[in-house]
């Protein structure tokens, strides 16, 4: 019975952070079926979308973990890695458009170490903000955090449950807005043929705008559930959580949105099913609450 | 599709829709169009003919904005077009690749929706709150995109994914897409390539009711009868420049259009160009 029970511990463990790759996984996906670019930022979208949240946190709201204040701390994460991933896009590729493939690529690694090294040394810089060289404590708000939740002997965090309806809430979301809305519509007739899409009048700078900002949004999310999860975030948390997402892109096939999402939790399950489950040291529960992106 | 006495209907010159002037086209050293001046009438079909590589593709590429000319103006409704095909869509110019691009992955119905995107105003926000606006348009579309379909004969196929239509649907499909941006001009590049006697009879048919709904058409192609049959006036490109421009009849007896395809009689001389350009086609 126990067996069984360890078992379903790990699944649920394992989903919960399947799901965060996931979200994180979509980013990469929408934008490289739009303009077939590996966005190696995007990891840094997820990391900014953490910092948002906490900047918010401490300036506004500092000390209060009442649960109202966490759709604040959500907007601001959004608010922040759209802009970023906005700005990235304006700035980094859309100049490259037409360069060949490479170059774009080792921008986006250019722009990855440029955003982690903005965030360690200029962090702290702001009046009354600690410094971000180290982990900084993640706010743990309350209903989404704290005792996990017993589910016929399975320890459930709250945290994997809000990262998991997240995911839930988002991939029913994209499924709308590609399949039922006009600029959805766009987006797939630019993934599919950017010329002729341009010939029907639609303008595809903009579409590759908003690919970015679906993605930015997403991983903004996930850089929230990350917090929760792991209790602090840094700014190195952008490069392992950014990789695994793209493994899990990949593993989905890259270009397809719903197979990152299954690319996403099958990596979870199967990063979470290897060492600790066949390892016998330490309490389940332990390992679900140390288990995240940042772990190794 | 349409009645014959359609065909003959209305070769009556309109105002100016399309007016080109001097483009001129230069990849490097190699000048792929030359100077040429085209123009075409409210409520006419006009012929762009010539040997394959003679720039025909190019010219199109220049008038639609996916090529920038090198010099030379494009005047639609005699507003200058900008060479981005945003702005030229937009303006009321629609095109037909000679080699399918249609969206495959998405439905007929869907195909022809996209082409409406540009008569919509509907925003981001908008459409993903489907605001009553939003719904009013979106209504609009479907119907407007259903009503296409039918007109090019596909109502039984709007769920079919666009890449799953035989050959024939699949032009159909792309000229429908093309009249949902709600042209003034069509452009069709080689509507009939790789189709059969009868397809062509159904596509001659079809241009004749594309003008009947007030679109002036250009058609390139290599089937000469096909071009004799429809066209009000046809213009011969041979490497990059202007022949012969004129009605069929001046233009296929002109010893230099002749001369430019074979070399021998017009009838003998136009068979085989039009069987190699099917080869090429249906081997693309």
């Amino acid at each position: 019975m126990q067996a069984v029970e360890q078992l379903l511990q790990q699944l649920v463990n394992g989903l919960s952070l399947g799901a965060l790759y996931a979200l994180i996984a979509v980013g990469y996906t929408v934008v490289y079926g739009i303009i077939q670019l590996i966005n190696f930022a995007h990891g840094e979208v997820f990391m900014i979308g953490a910092f948002s949240s906490l900047t918010v946190w401490l300036a506004l709201f500092k000390d209060n973990t009442a649960l109202w204040v966490f759709p604040f701390m959500i907007l601001a994460a959004i608010g922040g890695s759209m802009g970023v991933a906005v700005l990235m896009e304006r700035v980094a590729y859309r100049p490259l458009r037409n360069a060949p493939r490479l170059a774009p690529l080792i921008t986006a690694i250019g722009v990855s170490v440029f955003l982690q090294e903005a965030v360690r040394l200029f962090y702290g810089d702001i009046p009354g903000f600690p410094d971000a060289t180290q982990a900084l404590p993640f706010p743990q708000i309350d209903v989404v955090t704290g005792t996990p939740i017993n589910v016929a002997g399975v320890l459930v965090q709250r945290s994997s449950i809000f990262t998991l309806s997240a995911l839930v809430i988002c991939t029913i979301f994209l499924y709308y807005f590609i399949n039922r809305t006009k600029t959805g519509r766009a987006m797939q007739a630019v993934s599919q043929d950017p010329d002729t899409a341009r010939l029907m009048g639609i303008n595809v700078d903009r579409i590759i705008v908003i690919a970015f900002m679906l993605g930015g949004g997403l991983a903004a999310i996930a850089g929230i559930a990350h917090g929760l999860i792991n209790t602090n975030i840094d700014f190195r948390m952008g490069f392992l959580a950014g990789l695994k997402a793209f493994t899990a892109a990949v593993l989905g096939g890259i270009g397809n949105i719903y197979g990152a999402v299954v690319g996403g939790l099958v990596l979870g399950l199967v990063e979470n099913h290897g060492p600790p489950s066949t390892s016998p040291a330490g309490s389940v529960a332990a390992r679900g609450k140390t288990c995240g992106p940042s772990r190794s | 599709m349409t009645a014959p006495a359609l065909q003959k209907s209305s070769p009556v010159a309109g105002q100016v829709v399309l007016d080109a002037t001097d483009v001129t086209m230069r990849f490097g050293g190699l000048v792929a169009v030359n100077k040429v001046n085209f123009s075409v009438n409210e409520g006419e079909i006009v012929g762009l003919i010539g040997p394959n590589g003679a720039g025909k593709t190019t010219f199109f590429n220049c008038l639609t904005g996916l090529y920038k000319p090198t010099s030379g103006t494009v005047r639609y409704l005699g507003k200058t077009l900008k060479p981005q095909p945003v702005a030229v869509t937009r303006a009321g110019v629609a095109r037909t690749f000679q080699n399918i691009r249609l969206f495959g992955n998405m439905s007929a119905l869907e195909n022809v929706m996209v082409g409406r995107y540009c008569r919509t105003s509907a925003g981001v926000l908008t459409s993903i709150l489907h605001g009553p606006r939003y719904r009013r348009e979106e209504k609009e579309t479907v119907e407007k995109s259903k009503e296409l379909l039918s007109f090019v004969g596909l109502t039984d196929v709007g769920d079919h994914l666009a890449r799953n239509l035989n050959y024939g649907d699949q032009r159909r499909l792309e000229i429908a897409r093309a009249l949902a941006t709600e042209p003034g001009l069509l452009l069709l590049d080689e509507p009939t390539a790789g189709m059969n006697p009868q397809e062509t009879g159904e596509a001659t048919d079809l241009i004749f009711a594309i003008r009947e709904r007030g679109v002036s058409v250009v058609v390139i192609e290599h089937d000469m009868r096909f071009i004799f049959r429809l066209c009000d006036r046809v213009t011969c490109l041979v490497r990059g420049e202007t022949l012969v421009e004129g009605t069929p009849a001046q233009v296929q007896s002109d010893e230099r259009v002749i001369e430019a395809y074979i070399g021998s009689g017009p009838t003998h001389a136009n068979k085989p160009a039009t069987e190699k350009s099917l080869d090429e086609e249906a081997g693309a």
